[in-house]
């Protein structure tokens, strides 16, 4: 049954895939009542289908970014690692990819080659294995070179149960390591904006850290989010919102690297609403994060994760954050889009 | 990151407000923070949880965007109507609407409005698309004049020929003086903006003090800039002081940027008067391009409307610029008017005090019952 579409905004506009709240009210106002079904009701990063007792993780995701390569990655290992890591705060260990790409004529053999070869490579870091897709080619302007769409299937950890519906006040936010520099990499490589930093985008498969703190921590796993676009801050937001509950972050426990600290406090920007490509945030009890934590630092890849803050009663459906020196302020959803086409 | 940590830190600011709360004693203090960028700082810092209650901070009329009438966004957009056009605007213009929609708007319907960070590229701009006209859409005090004056100079030296500049520049002293004979002025001393003093120093500020007896305390941005400017003006009034005092003599010289200035000079004159959202038309408010800079003169070289519009009815923007009204005391604050949906520029310009208060306040003052 068609639901009420309750969008209202005459034209699409960028911020409408800024993954902020303008994503939002296109996919709750126009795109589920029109395809509603309970599965896609959860809006979770990927579906959850049960086939023959065996629960499975089904997720798309398309891929826009501009330039299409920048320091520490490129198109192809984004699409490749965006769709794993979707399967992967699922809590499902990846299976099989499909991957389209859409080509603008005039795009070079070698570029593609490259971006090819990208995919190759990080399907191969991640485990997983293209097993078909589709090409489409279209006219010279049209397409801005390259876009790529993977879908992923993977396999749920019967052990986890994750939601929402899971998180209770006093749980604790835990975050894979440093914040902001997949976005802040992509928007200096451009090369609009006279800056420079020693940075690289995160872009990564956070399976083996995933699958790690499952091991360690499963009973207490309450929910997870690859925090791409919109960043942590819509992320929680999102789950604020969403589990009726308040999110309190601790400001200094927030790890951001020195140039994207710089970068954001130069061009205004707060690194909590920028895309990252290869952390994720655990929601965790209480008794379970200390030791989750501890497992992932000491794997490769994870030294840098931390507890940034906690779930509470207070300020429910918003999440604020607490600085240093005692002050208090609210970190809403991305509205608009100061960067678009960031993945 | 050097120059912002030792301002945060927290056993200084911990300190230093408890220094404020006993300086400010039982009193009342009314004191404006002119500069939208304080506005802006105030609330992202959450400063208000380190205020005692007594001192109550006024928000004024330092954020371009928001003073800027909505009848010169139409007449900015209306350039960009013309496919032969290449519309140029910093990133706060971009949500700021007009009768017609916001400059985003536009473009999302098909018109050239690119988003610049600082006038040379859009002079950039117009050097890479020989065949197409860039109107950069000029806003801001003395902080960005002297960047556009720069470009324009630059233009003029290089003989761009596609190249104008649509002129809103604005100064800060007029409407401060505005603010000061306005019937409802009730405040007891001003934090002075920081970047406009970079450009003009300290002096312009002297008649506050000289003629209205009210201090001025030149700011800094940091939690702790911000936390010693107030104790300097608690201290003054509590004295019965009116001077001219500097906190942010790490960046603000006595006598502001002569280069900038000589800049400035060259390429602008005054207008005789200018439309300001809320506080009305000022005389010698604002600035033009001076008669040898008229071929880059986007007024001249197009014909804008120059219709004068009025704000919707209900918004009450120019009470909360005039600091007469908290944000959240105008009818459509957070219903009507949101970041997402905004009536007036106040909400969206990063600097307007309704966004500052909306993004980084209300929910959690609506969730504690205040």
């Amino acid at each position: 049954m068609i639901k009420t579409v309750r969008f209202t905004d005459v034209q699409i506009e960028l911020a409408h895939g800024a993954g902020g709240k303008a994503s939002r009210r296109l996919i709750e106002g126009l795109l589920l009542p029109y395809l509603t079904n309970p599965v896609l009701e959860a809006l979770s990063d990927a579906a959850s289908l049960e086939v023959n007792g065996t629960r499975l993780a089904f997720t798309a995701d398309s891929f826009v970014v501009k330039p299409l390569k920048f320091p520490g990655g490129s198109i192809g290992e984004l699409a490749v690692n965006g769709t794993v890591n979707d399967l992967a705060v699922s809590g499902a260990k990846p299976l099989a990819l499909l991957s389209t790409l859409i080509l603008e004529a005039g795009l070079s053999a070698e570029t593609l080659e490259l971006q090819i070869r990208a995919m190759a490579e990080a399907g191969e870091r991640a485990g997983v294995n293209i097993v078909g897709g589709d090409t489409k080619v279209v006219e010279h302007g049209k397409a801005d070179g390259l876009y790529i769409t993977t879908a992923g299937i993977g396999l749920v950890d019967t052990r986890v149960k994750l939601s929402p519906g899971q998180v209770r006040p006093g749980d604790q936010i835990l975050i894979s390591g440093p914040i902001g520099d997949h976005g802040i990499t992509v928007l200096l490589a451009r090369g609009e904006l006279d800056l420079e930093a020693n940075l690289s985008s995160d872009t990564r498969a956070i399976w083996p850290l995933v699958e790690l703190l499952i091991d360690k921590a499963a009973p207490g796993l309450r929910w997870m989010r690859d925090p791409t676009r919109g960043g942590v801050a819509t992320a929680l937001n999102e789950l604020a919102r969403d589990a009726k509950v308040g999110i309190a972050l601790c400001e200094e426990k927030i790890p951001v690297r020195e140039p994207v600290r710089g970068a954001c406090e130069v061009l205004g920007l707060d690194p909590l609403h920028i895309a990252n490509e290869g952390q994720f945030i655990a929601v965790v009890s209480k008794e379970y994060a200390e030791q989750g934590l501890e497992s992932l630092r000491a794997l490769p890849g994870g030294s840098l994760s931390a507890i940034i803050g906690e779930v509470c009663e207070e300020h429910r459906g918003s999440v604020v954050v607490r600085t240093s020196y005692g002050a208090t302020r609210v970190v809403d959803m991305l509205v608009g889009d100061p960067l678009p086409r960031i993945c | 990151m050097k120059y912002v940590d030792e301002f945060r830190d927290p056993v200084l600011i911990q300190k230093t407000a408890e220094e404020l709360r006993r300086a400010a004693g039982e009193r009342h203090f009314r004191i404006m923070e002119v500069c939208g960028g304080h506005t802006h700082a105030i609330y992202r810092f959450g400063l208000k949880d380190l205020l005692p209650e007594n001192i109550e901070l006024v928000h004024g009329p330092g954020c371009p965007v928001c003073v800027l009438p909505m009848g010169r966004v139409d007449d900015g957009l209306s350039m960009a109507q013309d496919p032969h056009v290449m519309l140029a605007a910093f990133g706060d213009m971009m949500r700021v609407p007009g009768t017609q929609g916001t400059p985003l708007e536009m473009k999302a319907k098909g018109a050239d409005v690119r988003m610049v960070y600082s006038p040379l590229d859009a002079l950039k701009l117009a050097q890479a698309n020989q065949e197409r006209e860039v109107v950069f859409f000029a806003i801001g005090f003395e902080t960005t004049a002297p960047s556009t004056a720069l470009t324009l100079l630059r233009a003029k030296a290089l003989g761009v020929k596609n190249f104008s500049v649509f002129c809103n520049h604005v100064n800060i002293i007029p409407a401060m003086r505005a603010i000061l004979d306005s019937p409802d002025m009730r405040l007891d001393g001003f934090i002075g903006p920081g970047h406009v003093s970079t450009v003009i120093g300290c002096r312009p500020y002297e008649f506050v003090a000289k003629n209205y007896h009210k201090p001025v305390v030149v700011s800094g941005f940091e939690p702790l800039d911000l936390l010693q400017s107030l104790l300097m003006l608690v201290r003054q009034i509590s004295e019965g002081q009116a001077e001219v005092e500097n906190q942010y003599k790490r960046v603000v010289p006595q006598e502001g940027n002569a280069a900038a200035l000589r800049a400035m000079a060259e390429v602008f004159e005054l207008r005789p008067y200018f439309e300001w959202r809320g506080l009305g038309f000022i005389s010698q408010s604002a600035l033009k391009l001076r008669e040898a800079f008229a071929e880059f003169d986007a007024e001249t070289k197009f014909s804008v409307p120059g219709v004068r519009v009025t704000d919707p009815k209900a918004a009450q923007c120019g009470e909360v610029l005039k600091g007469v009204l908290k944000p959240v005391q105008c009818k459509l604050f957070g219903s009507k008017c949101t970041p997402e949906y905004p009536v007036g520029a106040l909400m969206v310009s990063s600097e307007g005090a309704c966004a500052a208060y909306f993004n980084y306040v209300h929910r959690v003052q609506a969730v504690s019952g205040g």
